[in-house]
């Protein structure tokens, strides 16, 4: 016994800074990947090597390097240009839907937390319903109501969010609720809005960031999957998601123009999900004042 | 004696329903038709075995649960006919003291926000230098330093967490607090602090405790008079010392016996509590399959608080039990 305890705790020890090693990693790694992507789309807005629409029909099909940094798609347009073009159209967009999902669903949830009851059980049957719909399907309705383009896809990503949100939401304000220090506010009178701000917002805050950043990566990739079946923004100005699907044509000629994008989008939904992962690990609280 | 109570509770039940919609509905009686009140200025103990209400009781008092049915009557004023702002208004006149000092305080709030908390519900509000200044006095007042208030809960100890929770009840300057297992968490000797703090209080600033715990030496110690409780009723009542020097209910007699020493502070062993079959709640003495005294009568009639008939020894206390005259009989030294 006394002979395996030390070596018990040494690798308890090991495997703890294993842990908090990986999770430095993930933070490091993640937020290079999303500070890269950010900048090239904040750059794209002031900057490209060529503007993304210019049709060059005598350059199509170049691969990297011999046209431009990384080639000409079947236009001749240039690839680089239109991937940086591309990252902001993607990653405005799905700031903008998180953003709005992350901001209905935790009112819907901390609400939830508050009331209880049949408000409770309303709001998460309707949640229910919502998050049974894909995005995909709500992107196809919504596009039939508003046509397609930006604000559709913005909206239909949101809506997709909202459910989600509520959910982490309303399970962690409910056991913020559940604490003493919110019944000492009780005591003290102050009402539920009152302790929502004060108490149960601040607490779950860690939380809903982790969220925000999982979920990112999850809308970059349903904005790629709308955009690819011709449901986000309309043509010419280029996405991710159609760049993708203009490459299918030409697979064996040009196997890059489908190469890229797939890595572009591939590496900013694995950042969003390395910074998720380390920032949860961050903001444990079992791993704190360690 | 003859002052007016400043808790009064009266007949106060509180039933809670489990199971689900399927399955029958199950209730079960956390508190079960008690009676009693509280005088001002004075530390009142209950103690109880775990699951006998005593938590019930305190959120009761403290107006944050709603009775089945009884009412509290807090000052001469019933609190559950009160208007919601009316009640918010009277809340600055009783707090509350948690168990738990890590769960109690909120982590992301600062010392000096969570001791002025109750401060900023109040009508005229007071500005924010003078809320300062009342936290340092406060902070003073419990034995820590005006500058904690900085500080974050995470950068204390429990027994000066403690300090902070009973800092924040008393921030409005309230007739009653009601603590409920405040010290069980803490070590022996940081108890005897907080213990002592309280004490205090009651003496200098005519503070009123409802004094909450399943610790009879903690109790012994402090409080003035003392309810014992058992299965949602009060059972016992009567000055401290008294009550468990000569328990007249058998009930009290078993936990007064399972301490091995009164005068000492801590968590004593569990009391060797036979486990009690169910028995039938509504009629005769809940205690009766428990109790070594136990009668035919026990089964059939439900003990009422009574006084007893007698000398000195029995002077201002009350017991709910049959057989309370041959407990005083057996106790009687000599
Ligand atoms: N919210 C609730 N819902 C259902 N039953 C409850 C609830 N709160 C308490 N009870 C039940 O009521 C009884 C009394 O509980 P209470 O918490 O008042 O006891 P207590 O004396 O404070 O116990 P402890 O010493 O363990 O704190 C227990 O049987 C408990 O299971
Ligand atoms: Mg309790």
């Amino acid at each position: 016994m006394s002979v395996v305890a030390p070596s018990d705790t040494r690798q308890a020890a090991s495997a703890g800074r294993l842990r908090r090693a990986m999770s430095r990693g993930n933070l490091l790694i993640g937020s290079l990947l999303i500070g890269l992507m950010g900048g090239i789309a904040l750059l794209s807005l002031v900057w490209t090597p060529l503007p993304p629409g210019k049709l060059q029909i005598v350059q199509k099909l170049k691969p990297p390097l011999t046209q431009g940094l990384l080639g000409t798609d079947h236009l001749g347009r240039d690839v680089a240009s239109m991937l940086m073009v591309g990252a902001w159209n993607s990653l405005s967009i799905a700031v903008l839907a998180v953003a709005m999902g992350a901001f209905a669903g935790t009112l819907v949830g901390v609400t939830v937390a508050s009331r209880r009851g049949w408000f409770e059980a309303i709001m998460m049957r309707a949640n229910d319903v919502i998050f049974a719909l894909p995005p995909i399907l709500s992107a196809m309705m919504l596009g039939a109501l508003l046509g397609t383009g930006r604000r559709t896809a913005i909206i239909a990503i949101a809506v997709f969010m909202v459910p989600v949100f509520a959910r982490v939401t309303a399970s962690a304000a409910l056991q913020v609720w559940s604490r003493d220090y919110v019944l000492a506010a009780r005591g003290a009178g102050k009402g539920g809005i009152r302790i929502t701000v004060d108490h149960i917002l601040p607490n779950i805050a860690n939380q809903i960031i982790v969220q925000v950043t999982i979920q990112l990566g999850l809308a970059i990739l349903t904005e790629a999957g709308l955009s690819f079946l011709g449901l986000g923004m309309a043509p010419p100005a280029p996405t991710w998601g159609r760049m993708l699907a203009d490459a299918q044509t030409y697979l064996g000629r040009a196997p890059w123009l489908a190469i890229l994008p797939g890595l572009a989008i591939a590496l900013t939904v694995l950042g969003f999900n390395m910074l998720g992962d380390g920032l949860r690990d961050l903001f444990d609280p079992r791993e704190k004042g360690r | 004696m003859s002052r007016a109570p400043l808790l009064d509770i009266r007949r106060l039940s509180r039933d809670y329903a489990s199971g689900g919609l399927l399955g029958g509905k199950h209730v079960t009686r956390a508190l079960d038709d008690l009676s009693m009140s509280v005088a001002p200025g004075t530390i009142h103990g209950i103690v109880g075995e775990s699951g006998c209400g005593k938590s019930t009781l305190a959120r009761l008092v403290m107006a944050l649960d709603r009775p089945t049915s009884g009412s509290v009557h807090f000052g001469g004023e019933d609190l559950f006919r009160l208007s919601a702002r009316d009640l918010k208004r009277k809340r600055r006149d009783f707090q509350m003291v948690f168990q738990d000092p890590f769960g109690s305080l909120d982590p992301r709030q600062t010392v000096g926000r969570i001791v002025a908390e109750p401060l900023h519900v109040l009508e005229g509000k007071p500005g924010k230098a003078e809320r300062r200044d009342r936290v340092a006095a406060m902070l003073e007042a419990v034995g820590l330093a005006p500058d904690h208030a900085a500080r974050y809960p995470h950068a204390f100890s429990g027994g000066q967490r403690q300090r902070i929770a009973i800092a924040r009840a008393l921030i409005t300057e309230p007739k009653l607090v009601v603590a409920d297992e405040a010290v069980s968490a803490l070590d022996l000797s940081v108890q005897a602090q907080v213990l002592n703090l309280l004490m205090d209080l009651r003496d200098r600033r005519g503070v009123t405790f409802l004094f909450i715990t399943h610790n009879l030496a903690v109790v012994d110690a402090v409080a003035d008079r003392v309810g014992v409780m058992y299965r949602g009723r009060l059972v016992e009542s009567g000055p401290a010392q008294a009550v468990f020097a000569r328990p007249l209910h058998p009930y009290t007699r078993l936990l007064a016996d399972a301490e091995p020493d009164v005068t000492r502070f801590g968590r004593p062993d569990r009391p060797p509590v036979a486990v009690a079959e169910p028995i039938d709640f509504g009629v005769g003495c809940s205690f009766r399959n428990r109790c070594p005294l136990a009668v035919a009568r026990c089964t059939a009639e439900r003990p009422e608080l009574r006084e007893l008939e007698g000398g000195p020894e029995v002077r201002e206390r009350l017991t709910a039990c049959h057989r309370a005259e041959g407990l005083l009989e057996t106790n009687t030294p000599g």
